[in-house]
């Protein structure tokens, strides 16, 4: 039986063997051949060394999540076959050099294909270079399911064509093009999982760091400081790399306090600013979150969560760091949680943080994480629809206003709101003046009683403003379901690809995904939640902090859970079964 | 010049009668009268301490910040609207302590802000414990056997870290002062003025009477030349016996500002959020 359009390649190898660049040249190949693609790269912290993977799963549908199987295993070492040949299904193939040391009965044993290139002599022969191995081994792979030729061409001359000259392009275009030929001659005729193109119209294949970034440049952010940190980095960097184009100021910071700190300054003199990092740096910027909602000062931080505490697990990923942003830095204040799970939340929330912040002159959080940051996905542009993009920068004077301004310009002004008009300082109309002192009205530190608790009031209000501008969560599914999912962030795919798999078992299964985390839904949780037949609460972290949130806001007890804390995203087929093994232990 | 009562406020101070900040407070407010400036044209980010209390006793923009902090604040504030005269104001502990990476790095960025440094040698918001810059052997509440460290020498440091302008003030003659101030300002980067601040309450070792024995005016010196690092760097190992005060040294060098791309346009507060559509949507292409 031959299965089209629905497999999961993996290509493995050392740091510096090019697994990534060249699986993501594979992914883009995908793309192009109109094909759902979801690609997940998985590294070490270091340059050199060690195990990397590029893991790709292609279907006729829109893939979320990786899977458990993997069809094509494309080892460029032996670590690579030793540690992923449980992985492959039967029937599937590992695409390996011609000395590879494994012997063929180890694989054929599991009913998977040895498909034996010789690789690294067709890259020196063809291209002049063993670098190039893993050129052929994607291109053998392409040979075996059918994937036509021209694609793998055309990233090839994409990614090198104009970048190291045509010359490296030809030399890996005549490697690719001599393995896919070996690999389609010799392996394709009984190779069972094929790819055929499904023309259509161009898609994006993206990940959430630039998806957030470029929500972040939709939004009309001018400023990033920031310093350098796995898995953020790649934030500013691809802003930085369009800095011209976007007319973006990018300043790299000697710490994380000092860019937290600068982007409140740029901020407060009336720039759209932000910064990112992971845990450790949102550590150091825990005390000027406070002073960001002290000075009223709008502030956008991407907090792109790894497995901690401290250093923890640098490249890996977890969903630790939810209570943290809701309570970090000293006293009581308003600030918005963003909580996107897949590429389109990402762009959301990269535009919406912006608004958020400067109607409510708020700290606003991005939560993603390693997984979200790195992983991509193959989609329709029109999914990042800029139409729907709003600036909305809130109750902020214009020159016109403050021309025609006849009384002192008060900073912390009490309005029935709970927001005060803001005005950039520089017009001699009104002096600005703040503090991270409790304050009066124009900004002078006050230490009595009455004023402090109107200033507090007047914060607070600012939160029950936001809360009605919160959406979510959503809920896909039945309403009848006899199982409730409840996730956010990142779980969104697998969780998402678990209820298929779920469903296909025959059990009513809904999903209930939070993306806008705080202020917290709670009379929306209340009505999703109270008639639930059975909840089961899926996080990436050891504590369960969406169910603490949720039995915090609500009252409600959510004991069953699934959770992982071992660094690694989730699949599908992990959910599914134990929900399953959950589910029918309770039955 | 403009009308020097324009930076008066009502507020009233809680520094303790003598205390150097008064002195430092009136050189501050007469050098933006003499240079022509105004309350709304300044930008005054100040941290926390004694010191960084100046912005509330002054009419002008201010921006109150953390303790340590004022330096990337201002300059975030210096990048995003590059006409404000922006002034980060901090004492010794704030700008030698807890932020003394921030001054390491502000002085090789050079951008156009001027630092005072209100150094009194001590601690004095939190009672009277010893500064980065108490001299060694200092008996205070948390060094009562004496400071066992070497004090931080900001000339030096400055000097060695790129400052392109380094000053240093007396609070006890605010008129030399107030002419330091107005260099610092008129000083195209970053200008370092710490100033020489006696705390009337808990630095008995460093009062007025033992800086005006050693204080002396760099500029009556005969051939100075403040261009020339390595009389600066002489001029600034000079402690115990004299103490120079004046501009020690000051080059001409690129401002931050001015290497920024996107700031040759005007400041960034006067481009549109908005950005064009057809640019964004040409963004989305690179993907495919």
């Amino acid at each position: 039986m031959v299965v089209v359009n629905d497999m999961t390649f993996k290509l493995g190898g050392e740091a510096g063997q090019g697994a990534d660049s060249s699986g993501h040249g594979f992914a883009k190949a995908l793309t192009r051949a109109g094909l759902g693609v979801y690609g997940l790269q998985d590294y070490m912290s270091r340059i050199r060394g060690g195990h990397n993977f590029f893991q790709i799963r292609v279907s006729d549908r829109d893939v979320q999540a990786t899977s458990d199987a993997v069809h094509v295993l494309m080892p460029l070492d032996l670590e690579t076959v030793n540690a992923h040949l449980n992985e492959v299904v039967p029937g599937g193939a590992v695409i390996m050099d011609t000395h590879m040391k494994i012997e063929d009965s180890v694989l054929t044993a599991r009913g998977v294909k040895p498909v034996r290139v010789p690789l690294s002599e067709i890259a020196q022969r063809e291209g002049g270079s063993k670098i190039m191995i893993n050129t052929a081994s994607l291109s053998v792979a392409a040979g075996i399911t059918g994937l036509p030729f021209e694609y793998i061409e055309q990233v090839i001359i994409d990614n090198f064509g104009n970048r190291k000259g045509s010359k490296v392009a030809e030399a890996n275009v005549a490697v690719a093009r001599a393995a896919y030929d070996e690999g389609a001659r010799e392996y394709g005729p009984e190779f069972g999982f094929k790819i055929e193109p499904r023309p259509t119209k161009p898609r994006m294949l993206i990940n959430g760091n630039q998806a957030i970034a470029f929500g972040a440049a939709a939004a009309g952010c001018r400023w990033i400081s920031m310093y350098p940190m796995t898995p953020a980095t790649t934030i500013t960097e691809w802003l930085a790399a369009r800095h011209k184009k976007l007319g973006i100021v990018v300043k790299e910071c000697e710490d994380e306090i000092t860019a937290v700190l600068m982007a409140i300054g740029a901020a407060h003199a009336g720039v759209r600013a932000m910064t990112a990092t992971s845990g450790g740096g949102l550590s150091l910027m825990v005390e000027a979150v406070g002073l960001s909602a002290m000075t009223e000062t709008p502030l956008v931080i991407v907090d792109a969560q790894r497995a901690g505490p401290s250093t923890g697990l640098p490249t890996r990923t977890e969903q630790s760091d939810l209570q943290f942003a809701m309570h970090m830095s000293q006293g009581e204040f308003p600030r918005v949680v963003l909580t996107p799970g897949t590429v389109e939340e990402c762009f959301q929330a990269g535009w919406r943080a912006f608004n958020f912040a400067e109607k409510y002159q708020i700290p606003v959080f991005i939560l993603t994480d390693m997984n979200q940051s790195v992983a991509i996905r193959a989609i329709d542009p029109d999914r990042f629809n800029l139409g729907e993009v709003t600036i909305d920068r809130g109750d902020l004077m214009t020159d016109a206003d403050l021309d025609g301004m006849t009384e002192g310009y008060l900073r912390h002004k009490l309005t029935p709101s709970g927001v005060s008009p803001r005005a950039m300082p520089g017009h001699e109309k009104a002096i600005v003046f703040t503090t991270s002192d409790e304050h009066y009205e124009d900004g002078q530190a006050v230490e009595e009683a009455e004023m402090r608790v109107l200033q507090m009031d007047k914060r607070m209000r600012k939160l029950d403003l936001a809360a009605q501008d919160i959406r979510g969560p959503l809920v896909e599914g039945p309403e009848d379901a006899d199982v409730t999912l409840v996730g956010w962030g990142t779980t969104y795919g697998p969780i998402h690809e678990a209820r298929v798999l779920l469903e296909a078992d025959g059990l009513k299964v809904n999903h209930v995904h939070y993306h806008e985390m705080w202020p917290f839904p709670a009379a929306r949780t209340e009505q999703i939640l109270k008639n639930a037949r059975r909840v089961v609460d899926i996080e990436n972290n050891y504590t369960g902090q969406l169910a603490l949130v949720i039995r915090m806001m609500t009252g409600m007890d959510l004991p069953n859970k699934v959770l992982k804390y071992d660094g690694r995203p989730f699949t599908a087929d992990e959910i599914a079964r134990k929900v399953r093994e959950g589910v029918m232990a309770h039955v | 010049m403009s009308d020097l009562k324009l930076f008066n406020i009502a507020e009233k101070s809680t520094w303790c009668p003598g205390c150097g900040d008064f002195g430092i407070l009136a050189s501050l407010k007469q050098a933006f009268a003499q240079l022509d400036l105004y309350p709304h044209n300044i930008m005054l980010v100040s941290g926390i301490g004694c010191g960084s209390k100046l912005p509330y006793y002054m009419k002008a923009n201010g921006f109150d910040s953390l303790h340590g902090r004022a330096l990337p604040v201002a300059t975030g504030i210096k990048l995003a609207n590059h006409e404000l005269n922006v002034v980060a104001i901090s004492g010794d502990g704030d700008g030698y302590g807890i932020g003394g990476n921030h001054f390491m790095h502000v002085m090789r960025r050079n951008p156009d802000l001027t630092h005072i440094v209100e150094n009194n040698q001590v601690y004095g918001l939190t009672k009277g414990q010893y500064s980065p810059t108490s001299p060694r052997g200092f008996v205070s509440s948390t060094s009562p056997d004496g400071s066992i460290e070497t004090m931080v020498n900001p000339m030096a440091v400055a000097l060695a870290g790129g400052a392109s302008f380094v000053g240093r003030g007396f609070a006890g003659d605010p008129k030399h002062l107030t002419e330091l101030i107005k260099k610092a300002i008129q000083h195209k980067g970053y200008s370092l003025v710490d100033i020489l601040q006696p705390c009337v309450t808990y630095n008995k070792i460093n009062t007025y009477d033992w800086y005006k024995e050693r204080v002396y005016k760099i500029d009556d010196e005969d051939g100075f030349d403040s261009t020339d690092f390595g009389q600066a760097w002489a001029k600034a190992r000079e402690w115990e016996e004299r103490i120079p005060i004046g501009v020690i040294y000051q080059e001409d060098r690129p401002t931050y500002e001015q290497q920024v791309e996107e700031l040759q346009r005007g400041p960034l507060i006067r481009w549109s959020p908005e950005r064009p559509r057809d640019v964004l949507e040409a963004i989305k292409l690179e993907f495919e």
